[in-house]
């Protein structure tokens, strides 16, 4: 993952210099702006990959801000922060215009998973039919999974996961992303569900294979890399 | 003197209040409506009464001047003058009067009538005053002008023959029908003042004690209630329903205590515990990586406390039923094999069976991603709890349709749950002896409760035998316009 510029909309200075700093020690530049105003302003003059708005901000509403974004069709990727957990505000947030959403308080590593995934989103590779990690191929379109040039059959689910980690290579992926995006769920499930699913899908995909791809990364979550290049 | 006008202000105050009791208000319309059905109903009366009394005597008067015409026909004025006679002296006769072509009298008992009654000499009878010549009982003629109704008939030879009916007996019937109005004007009255008391005491005087009650209850005093009389009637009703009300306002204030006091005892034990975990590192001068190691303990602490917080958040918004406006249409049966799906895997890693069983299709109208939540919540409580003694563990998960509801069911084969313990657990932050040392915030079964009691559903703990099976009961949603706006997901 390269460097990507970050516009930050937070009026907490502390927690706002934290981010900045955890966000610059990952390699990314990242700007701040106290205020819904100024934020506006700076994501006009434009030049970012990923912003990310708190929802409740002085002078202008986090939310007024994506919707002023959008309509001047600015597609830049947008992560919501909210101290409003709760699943209908996940949905206005996002209604507005809002790419992701993130609840306060939020685990730094998630925050970071989450904005790269964004990023990579936004990037035009995504329309690719097959994925490629090492000697790992995944057929979108005709739906198999080859591993140096063995068919590894999959269970619909595994392959949707496989699906989202390999479409963000390199980029760690959360237990919350994985259920957001490969179940449709957004909640924090209590028991190790994911990891067991990983664990049956590493099982499959790496073993018995000279290197593994799936990477497992502590204290945040899961990784695709091939180690060998 | 400021006295008198103060007084006076507070009498007129006073008068108007009483004016706009509703107990006077109901008697004055009473006293209104059956003052008049009464009059109308003795005027209609009366009126035909008087009717039909009045053609009576127009045809025994007709009858009357035949019967003599007839006379004078068959023998002449000597005749007719005998007739009339013999029937002028009967008692309580009719009133007869012959006169010649002048109009001076031949015979007959009327005394005098206007002069102008005579010459009229109409066919229809009319109504006259006159004198009624006639030997009373101190030998001399009566001088009482009274009323009659006469007709005047011309005889062959320009006599003229008056036949009449003393009109005494409809004055009379007139006086009776007065009589009746007067009377039934003051029973009226008098029955709208008995419905006044009776409104008053029986009627309005409950609903003042359910003021009163309510003024007591708004005081502060919410386990007080407002009395029922226990005769069923709308009153009761009222008073019942303000009840529950009451029972439910009760409720919400007692979760709200509840939720108070839970956030300060459990919320500030981890927050203690955390507290001390700091202080101790900071003091003990540890190494870097002994301080690395307490600071992740530190965060996985904070963790726990957010997903705590974060639950008795949405218990609490569940049960104000804040978030209903979210609901979409839910097809249970996907969402139940969705989340058997995600949870099997970890069950057979756990050496525990799971059997999912799904009746298709049950749309519900809700939230699909707090009834996932509930789902999971149940799932991790079967895995954590549910586990027997001996032998395999075994979960099922099943979603059946029961009527007008969704059965859905989650069963393990552990120990179950005491039936004198099942209330219990479903409060916030209440964790059984026996699993307390798993690890748990307590919340799982009240943010389920809350989460079904917002969609309308039940929740049921029953024993599986062996093991716990929690049972919610979910309405379905209508067929029809639902499932044309079914999404398929």
């Amino acid at each position: 993952m390269g460097a990507m510029r970050i516009l930050l909309i937070e009026d907490d200075r502390e927690a706002a210099s934290y981010l900045t700093r955890g966000l610059r020690e990952a390699g990314h530049v990242a700007d701040h702006a106290v205020d819904g105003e100024e934020g506006l302003h700076l994501a006009r003059e434009g030049g970012y990959d990923v912003l990310i708005v708190d929802r409740m901000l002085p002078r202008r509403d986090g939310l007024s801000v994506i919707e002023a974004l959008r309509s001047a069709g600015d597609t830049t990727p947008v992560l919501i922060l909210s101290a409003l957990g709760q699943v209908d505000d996940r949905v206005t947030g996002l209604r507005a215009g809002g790419d992701d959403y993130l609840a306060k308080p939020y685990a730094f590593t998630e925050l970071l998973a989450r904005i790269e995934a964004l990023a990579r989103r936004h990037r035009p590779g995504d329309v690719e039919t097959v994925y490629r990690v090492g000697d790992l191929e995944l057929d979108r379109l005709a739906h198999t999974v080859m591993r140096a040039g063995r068919s590894i059959p999959l269970q619909p689910r595994e392959f949707r996961l496989l699906e989202y980690l390999m479409k963000h290579v390199g980029q760690v992926v959360t237990r919350t992303m994985l259920l957001e995006n490969v179940w449709d769920y957004h909640f924090d499930p209590q028991t190790n569900v994911i990891d067991v699913h990983i664990s049956r899908l590493r099982s499959k995909i790496d073993k018995g294979f000279d290197r593994p791809l799936l990477h497992t990364v502590r204290g945040a979550g899961y990784t695709m890399r091939d180690d060998a290049r | 003197m400021p006295a008198e006008p103060a007084a006076l202000s507070r009498a007129a105050r006073l008068w108007t209040r009483f004016i706009r009791t509703t107990a006077v208000k109901l008697s004055l319309v009473y006293l209104v409506v059956f003052a008049g059905l009464a009059v109308f109903l003795i005027g209609y009366i009366a009126y035909n009464t008087n009717a039909l009394l009045s053609s009576q005597l127009d045809e025994t008067i007709d009858a009357e001047i035949r019967g003599l015409a007839e006379q004078y026909e068959a023998g002449g004025l000597r005749r007719l003058t005998r007739a009339v006679d013999g029937r002028a002296n009967v008692p309580g006769a009719s009133l007869y009067l012959l006169t010649d072509v002048s109009g001076n009298r031949i015979a007959g008992n009327v005394g005098d009538v206007p002069a102008n009654v005579l010459r009229a000499a109409s066919g229809t009878p009319v109504p006259v005053p006159y004198q009624r010549f006639a030997i009373g009982e101190d030998d001399r003629p009566s001088e009482v002008t009274r009323r009659a109704l006469v007709r005047v008939y011309v005889l062959p030879g320009g006599f003229r023959l008056l036949v009449g009916r003393d009109l005494a007996e409809q004055e009379r019937f007139r006086t009776v029908v007065l009589e009746a109005v007067r009377v039934s004007v003051v029973v009226v009255i008098v029955l709208a003042l008995a419905t006044w008391v009776f409104v008053n005491h029986r009627v309005l005087k409950r609903i003042d004690g359910i003021a009163e009650a309510s003024r007591r209850i708004m005081g502060g005093n919410l386990s007080e209630r407002i009395p029922v009389a226990g005769s069923g009637d709308e009153f009761d009703r009222l008073a019942e329903s303000l009840n529950a009300m009451l029972a439910r306002i009760d409720d919400l204030m007692r979760g709200l205590k509840e939720v108070s006091d839970d956030i300060a005892h459990d919320l500030k034990t981890p927050l203690n515990r955390l507290r001390t975990r700091l202080e101790t590192a900071l003091r003990s001068g540890a190494t870097a990586d002994d301080l690395r190691g307490e600071i992740g303990a530190t965060i996985e602490d904070c963790d726990a406390l957010i997903r705590t917080f974060d639950a008795l958040l949405l218990i609490a918004r569940a049960e104000a039923n804040a978030t209903a406006t979210a609901f979409s249409p839910v097809d249970l049966a996907d969402l139940v094999a969705d989340m058997g799906e995600l949870y099997e895997a970890v069950a057979e890693d756990e050496g525990v069976g799971l059997t999912v069983a799904v009746e298709r299709p049950a749309p519900v109208s809700g939230n699909r991603e707090l009834l996932g939540r509930v789902v999971a919540n149940l799932l991790d409580n079967a895995l954590k709890y549910g586990r027997p003694e001996t032998g395999a563990a075994q979960i099922c998960l099943t979603l059946a349709r029961r009527g007008p509801e969704a059965e859905l069911t989650v069963a393990d084969n552990g120990a179950g749950i005491p039936e004198s313990d099942r209330a219990r657990v479903m409060r916030r932050f209440v964790r059984l002896d026996s699993s307390r040392s798993a690890p748990g915030s307590g919340l799982g079964l009240s943010l389920v409760q809350a989460v079904v009691a917002m969609h309308g559903g039940r929740i049921e703990l029953a024993d599986a035998g062996p093991g716990l099976a929690v049972r919610l009961y979910l309405p379905l949603a209508t067929p029809g316009p639902m499932a044309q706006s079914f999404e398929t997901r």
